[in-house]
């Protein structure tokens, strides 16, 4: 239709040089282009959070951004959870572990709503596991399993970081010693 | 219980987490819209804006001459079948036409479809197609369709009736009653909003064969549907259902879109794409619900039922199919749980214009359980009984199974006694009743209500009970089974291979399931209907059991022993008191493949297959118990609690079930509180997107309490009944009976649903007891109250 514009956008620590018209949707750039189709339409319009990803670490929905305003800006999607080894995320296997998921189309957005929230929040309770997702519509499971996965991960990271931080310690005494 | 496992079966019954998950929870699993398909063109659908019309020219000059823009087709370029709605049920006078003919007949009625390079490419020229419709007048609600006066949708017909029966009059039904309590129902229309909409690829091959990707419940049933529509053999129809959304029903339907994009294709000779819009999603898909009822239960004083009289009338929408046979299973259900002497029904189903009227998630069950347990609690209301011991004084009794209702459905087994207490135990009830007296004593503004909903639903329901399954061992130590049911979310990857690992001897990881692929599964009819487990995965089992036998044999034949005396173990096969040698499953398909494994020698692969067939329904039960807040100065409804008690027979993955639980309850709750399809005065939808249809976020809904009883059913070996429809049926009258309890002392007797604020606030203030929305849709004399034959008066009450 119009000129395509230059943008410069780093997506799951990948930098990429694109043109892209200005009507093209993030959704699509992500979608189409970069082949990273783990991010799901489910409305379009910024209602069911089935396409949220993280730009800058905020939630956004990627339906209601043009591709165009992510120039200079950092992406993450489903697909930056988990090592390219194959390892999962603890978000990853917390969702398997409580059946968090069933036909999983909301899943990816699911996951990227709870990666922000232990960011900021890393040992949510019930509630504000059920608030924090609260934007992203599930028709399957009923939020319960889902409620239940945010909070066990919370757990099971915020663990794993006091194991991590108790071995510093160890070290850490060991070499003063 | 029956199954049969070489060593105790401890894999069943436990909840085995999922094996589809991994695919799913790092972004790689692959939807129709996500199916990589080299040089597909994408197409876009011209809808009617209109909701009844007379189709005139369609201008799509320009819209040929848009970039990209590859075909514009409309109804006269395609050669395209007109699609019988039911036959022997729906008139043919009522055929579909896939591309509208002549006439249009509820807004999103497709009028031509444009195929381009790029989506965008196809939406751009789509807005410069140009209708030209002739408005007619439109009706969209139920009892306007059925008046003398009626615009008609279809031409040869003299009304809008599509199909109707009934149990016949039974003289003096309610002679024995002290009170006769009466009501008019309305079951608002529900959009089944699977969060991925409808999608489809199809592709093109050599010899005129075609193949599709579709996001279906039913592959075998859509290659059937699609060769009649475009009349080519079924066998040149490959359809693939790969990763799905969600269906809830809905995505059982062949959609014209469907065929009208294979049509495409083919004139093409390149493969066609479709990603539906959650807007033509609303419009499109099928909905679900859509019936007013009238209603009337005689009872004693002391609670015992007399009889009950109804009448329920479905919409079926523009293009009636198999929603003009849903209210029949309103009517085969309309006994109940309850040991009822006399059944008076009639039920019908009528065109209107507005999108039709398929299944979801309960299809036609719960209209009846709904409209049961709304009369029970008013008539308890009427007599002055417990809502819970009005129903434990009716129940039919475990020993009077199995049973044929007077409607002709054929209970196994239930025990509903026991999982009304179960209910009544994990609720609390009593308590919960004081807590109700206290609140309503000190004039508390925050009223509490207890509901309950006590339901039995048919599963494997119109014949759906039988199925394909296999199973086969390879050389390699691995194993295949297939089951001609087709998963999108439940988990049969994991239940299937469950149940196979345990009857095999082997670990699930050595078992891959094989569905959804109308090439390599032989037939199969889908999953819908709460039927999987039940009829697919009883199919594995007892192809499993055979390839046991199988390998029996050839055991029996390498060891040179009498088959009786060979032994099955997580090892192999080995000679029974001589432990020493055992031959693995490996070697056995590998002896079966060369044919060392055989008397005659001859080879082949280790495959046994067979069609299960149960011989008719289960017939799952429970009780759900709900607990609300009302606000009375605002409406607002907040539920606290939900307990649910389901029993689906002999539980195969626990997990799973309270999955199954746990989501049909929210859109069970979702009915009675927040979902409704609606349409202004001419046929405007005005319910089309995700912001105007609220579903619940999580926000919106409780913690769910669930548990089940297990009573076991004769019709299948591994006494599996279905669960995915229970909680849906359950849960929506126990929640509508709690915000009635909750406001019953002001003198409300009913309210239709959904029970929004507006809608609880205007009975409180006597405003007609329901919404502007609700009357258009219900009908002018809809007055949102009971009526009781002694006292015609306390409609006004
Ligand atoms: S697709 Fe973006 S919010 Fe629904
Ligand atoms: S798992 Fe299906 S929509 Fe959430």
């Amino acid at each position: 239709m119009s000129d395509k514009q230059r943008i410069t956008v780093t997506v799951n620590d990948q930098e990429h040089d694109l043109l892209v018209e200005p009507r093209t949707l993030a959704l699509d750039l992500l979608r189409d282009e970069l082949r990273l189709t783990g991010t799901h339409a489910g409305c379009e319009q910024g209602v069911c959070g089935a396409c949220t990803i993280l730009v800058d670490g905020k939630i956004t929905r990627a339906c209601l951004m043009f591709a165009v305003q992510l120039d200079g800006c950092s992406v993450e999607t489903v697909e930056s959870l988990g090592s390219p080894d194959g390892t999962m995320h603890p978000i990853q296997r917390a969702f398997s572990e409580n059946h968090g998921l069933q036909c999983g189309f909301c899943t990816p957005g699911m996951l990227m709503v709870t990666q922000e929230l232990l960011r900021r929040e890393p040992r949510p309770d019930a509630e504000t596991a059920r608030a924090a997702i609260a934007g992203n519509h599930c028709r399957c499971t009923g939020y319960q399993h889902i409620v239940a996965s945010v909070c066990a991960a919370g757990r099971a990271m915020s663990e794993a970081e006091h194991q991590h931080v108790d071995r510093q310690d160890v070290e850490h005494q060991g070499a003063r010693a | 219980m029956s199954v049969t496992t070489h060593s105790g079966g401890s894999i069943l019954g436990h909840p085995v987490k999922r094996t589809e998950d991994r695919e799913l929870i790092t972004g790689a699993g692959v939807y129709t819209g996500n199916m990589p398909v080299e040089g597909a063109l994408h197409a876009f659908f011209v809808r009617s804006p209109i909701a009844h019309g007379t189709l005139g020219d369609i201008d799509v000059d320009e819209a040929k001459g848009m970039p990209g823009v590859v075909a514009v087709y409309t109804a006269a370029d395609l050669e395209l079948n007109d699609r019988p709605g039911l036959p022997g049920v729906v008139p043919e006078t009522m055929n579909r036409p896939l591309l509208a003919k002549g006439k249009v007949r509820h807004v999103g009625d497709i009028v031509a479809i444009v195929v381009a390079e790029t989506a965008s490419e196809a939406i751009d020229a789509a807005e410069t197609v140009f209708p030209d419709i002739e408005p007619l007048p439109a009706v969209t609600d139920i009892e306007a369709a059925m008046a003398d006066d009626a615009p008609l949708l279809f031409e040869g017909t003299e009304s809008n009736m599509v199909a109707g029966a009934g149990t016949g009059e039974v003289e003096g039904i309610f002679d024995d009653a002290d009170v006769v309590v009466k009501a008019k129902f309305h079951n608002q229309k529900l959009a089944g909003v699977p969060m991925e909409p409808n999608a489809v690829v199809v592709e093109p091959g050599e010899n005129g064969k075609l193949t599709f990707w579709a996001s279906t419940q039913t592959p075998h049933g859509l290659r059937d549907q699609m060769a009649g529509d475009l009349g080519v053999d079924g066998e040149d129809v490959r359809v693939i259902a790969p990763r799905v959304g969600g269906g809830f029903g809905p995505k059982a339907f062949a959609y014209s879109e469907y065929s009208i994009i294979a049509r495409a294709a083919q004139k093409l000779g390149r493969p066609v794409r479709w990603n539906e819009t959650r807007s033509e999603n609303m419009l499109s898909m099928v909905h679900g619900r859509a019936q007013v009822q009238w209603v009337e239960l005689g009872v004693k004083n002391d609670g015992t039922f007399v009889g009950l009289r109804a009448t329920a009338v479905g919409d079926a929408g523009a293009y009636p199919a198999i929603g003009a046979v849903l209210p029949s299973l309103t009517q085969l259900l309309a006994q109940g749980v309850y040991d009822l002497p006399a059944i008076d029904f009639t039920w019908k189903a009528v065109a209107t214009n507005t999108t039709t009227v398929g299944a979801y998630r309960g299809a036609g069950r719960p209209e009846a359980t709904q409209l049961l347990e709304r009369i029970i609690d008013m008539a308890a209301d009427e007599i002055g009984m417990d809502p819970l011991e009005i129903r434990r004084k009716n129940y039919l009794q475990p020993e009077q199974y199995p049973l044929t209702t007077l409607t002709g459905a054929n209970y196994d087994t239930a025990e509903h006694e026991k999982a009304a207490d179960a209910a009544k135990e994990a609720a609390g009830y009593d308590a919960l009743l004081a807590e109700q007296k206290r609140r309503r004593e000190s004039g508390d503004r925050i009223a509490l209500g207890i509901g309950v909903g006590s339901y039995v639903e048919v599963t494997a329901p119109l014949g759906l009970d039988g199925e394909y399954g296999s199973a086969q061992a390879h050389p390699d130590g691995t194993f295949t089974v297939m089951a001609g049911t087709s998963a999108h979310g439940q988990g049969h990857e994991t239940a299937f291979c469950q149940l196979a690992s345990s009857v095999l001897g082997v670990p699930m990881e050595k078992i891959k399931l094989v569905q959804s692929d109308t090439e390599l599964v032989r037939s199969g009819a889908g999953t819908l209907g709460s039927r999987s487990l039940q009829t697919g995965g009883t199919a594995i089992h007892n192809a499993s059991q055979e390839l046991v036998a199988e390998a029996r044999e050839i055991a029996a034949h390498l060891l040179e022993a009498a088959v009786e005396d060979i032994d099955h173990s997580d090892d192999g096969f080995g000679v029974r008191g001589i432990g020493d040698k055992v031959i693995t499953w490996a070697q056995i398909a590998q002896a079966a493949e060369d044919g060392s494994g055989y008397e005659d020698g001859r080879g082949h692969e280790m495959r046994q297959e067979l069609d299960f067939k149960a011989g008719d329904s289960t017939f799952p039960f429970g009780t759900h118990i709900a607990v609300v807040e009302v606000d009375l100065d605002t409406g607002f409804v907040k539920q606290r609690r939900h307990v649910a008690v389901d029993d689906c027979g002999i539980i195969l993955n626990p997990m799973l079930v309270a999955g199954q639980q746990h989501g049909g309850i929210a859109q069970g709750i979702s009915q009675a509180l927040y979902e409704r399809v609606t349409y202004d005065e001419d046929g405007n939808p005005t319910s089309g997107n995700l912001a105007s249809y609220t579903i619940p976020t999580a926000a919106d809904l409780p913690s769910f309490e669930v548990s089940n009883t297990e009573t076991t059913t004769p019709l299948n070996p591994i006494g599996a009944k279905g669960i995915g429809e229970s909680g849906t049926i359950g849960s929506t009258p126990a929640v509508h009976n709690a915000v009635i309890d909750a406001v019953s002392h002001l003198g409300i007797h009913h309210i239709d649903m959904p029970l929004t604020p507006e809608t609880v606030w205007r009975a409180i203030h006597g405003a007609n007891g329901s919404d502007p929305a609700t009357r258009q849709q219900a009908g002018p004399e809809y007055a949102g109250k009971a009526i009781t034959e002694d006292t015609p008066d306390s409609a006004q009450a």
